[in-house]
């Protein structure tokens, strides 16, 4: 199979704190992936690592054939857990930015997901509730045309009706051979738009499968197998 | 959004809510479906698990493809006729494992049926 992302006994520590512990994990193309797991088994820890923006303790990964650099911010897009966008920025000039950042980046696309979700372009930030930010956030991520897109957290913080809009904007956005990796534990709400699902605990993978295969083999949903698993 | 259920998987569900589009007439005999894109988007799910739904309802030749042109629905009614009938049998037999787990015989659920259909009215 093809494959957008491949790691192999990928560490992380924090001090002496193990967040990732021998992680190997293989991501093809065209997929959408959940990212699944208990807080603090380290999915944060793993998203940042493939975007870039945290270096490994130790380990190999290789995205589109290139390790984190340069290279691969160019065919990843990232959103992070927390929104970075400066509160005295208007939502055009943060477009803008997007523009001058990304060559795969559709203005188009983002004003056209703005205006159905009802967001003004020159709103500012500072004006904004904590949901409509993590909106556009979400906007400016998917309006790029990326080949794996990196998703932490992003339904966490919006009311269950943005939730629709902002599960059908990742469906109809993506194109067939990008894979986008969600990170939540909203497990319920995304488990019908995903493929497959990656299920990590401890800082280790325990179970990577269709979503598919848990219902017919198991014949429960993925949240129940989730709730049965990680059962405290 | 579509209802999705939590024990089975969720092609099946597509399957059924498709199926049941095509036998109430929603969706009428050699009529074209919308794209697996747009039903994926109607429906709030994954466009392959929609792909795979299509896939199933093609197998039961109540849907067929054109290279080119898309998805159409059957143009042979009584295709659509025996689909229709065959998923009522379903269920009058499932009500009937339900009620002969209630100790109901069968003179008695005819019985039943009848009285229920009289308040109707």
């Amino acid at each position: 199979m093809d494959l957008i992302v491949s790691i192999s006994g990928l560490t992380k520590n924090y001090g002496i704190k193990q967040a990732l512990r021998g992680v190997n994990l293989a991501l093809p193309k065209g997929r959408i992936i959940g990212l699944l797991g208990p807080n603090g088994s380290g999915k944060s820890t793993l998203i940042k690592i493939l975007s870039g923006v945290l270096c490994p303790t130790a380990g190999q990964i290789q995205i589109g054939g290139f390790a984190p650099g340069i290279e691969t911010k160019r065919i990843v897009s990232y959103l992070p857990e927390r929104t970075y966008l400066s509160d005295w920025m208007k939502v055009d000039d943060a477009i803008d930015m997007f523009v001058d950042f990304y060559p795969d980046f559709s203005k188009e696309r983002a004003y056209d997901m703005l205006s159905r979700l009802q967001i003004d372009p020159r709103a500012r930030f500072k004006t904004m509730s904590k949901g409509t930010k993590e909106k556009v956030q979400l906007i400016l991520v998917m309006s790029r045309r990326a080949q794996l897109y990196l998703l932490d957290e992003p339904i966490g913080g919006v009311d269950p009706a943005a939730r629709d809009y902002i599960l059908q904007t990742i469906i109809s956005n993506y194109d067939e051979n990008a894979t986008v990796l969600i990170s939540t534990h909203l497990i319920a709400d995304v488990e019908q738009i995903l493929d497959d699902v990656v299920f990590i605990k401890d800082g280790q993978v325990m179970l990577q499968a269709a979503v598919e295969d848990i219902r017919e083999k198991q014949g429960k949903s993925v949240d129940g197998l989730f709730r049965e698993v990680f059962k405290c | 959004m579509w209802e999705i259920k939590n024990d089975r998987p969720i092609y099946i569900q597509l399957a059924d809510k498709i199926r049941q589009r095509i036998i109430t007439g929603v969706y009428r005999p050699g009529d074209k479906l919308p794209s697996v894109r747009d039903l994926a988007q109607e429906a709030g799910v994954n466009p392959n698990t929609m792909q795979k739904a299509l896939t199933e309802l093609e197998r039961s030749d109540l849907v067929y493809a054109q290279r080119t042109s898309g998805r159409f629905i059957t143009e042979d009614a009584g295709r659509i006729q025996k689909m229709r009938e065959d998923i009522a049998l379903e269920q009058a037999q499932a009500f009937l494992n339900k009620m002969a787990d209630l100790g109901f015989s069968r003179v008695e659920i005819v019985a039943l049926m009848e009285r229920a259909v009289a308040e109707r009215g």
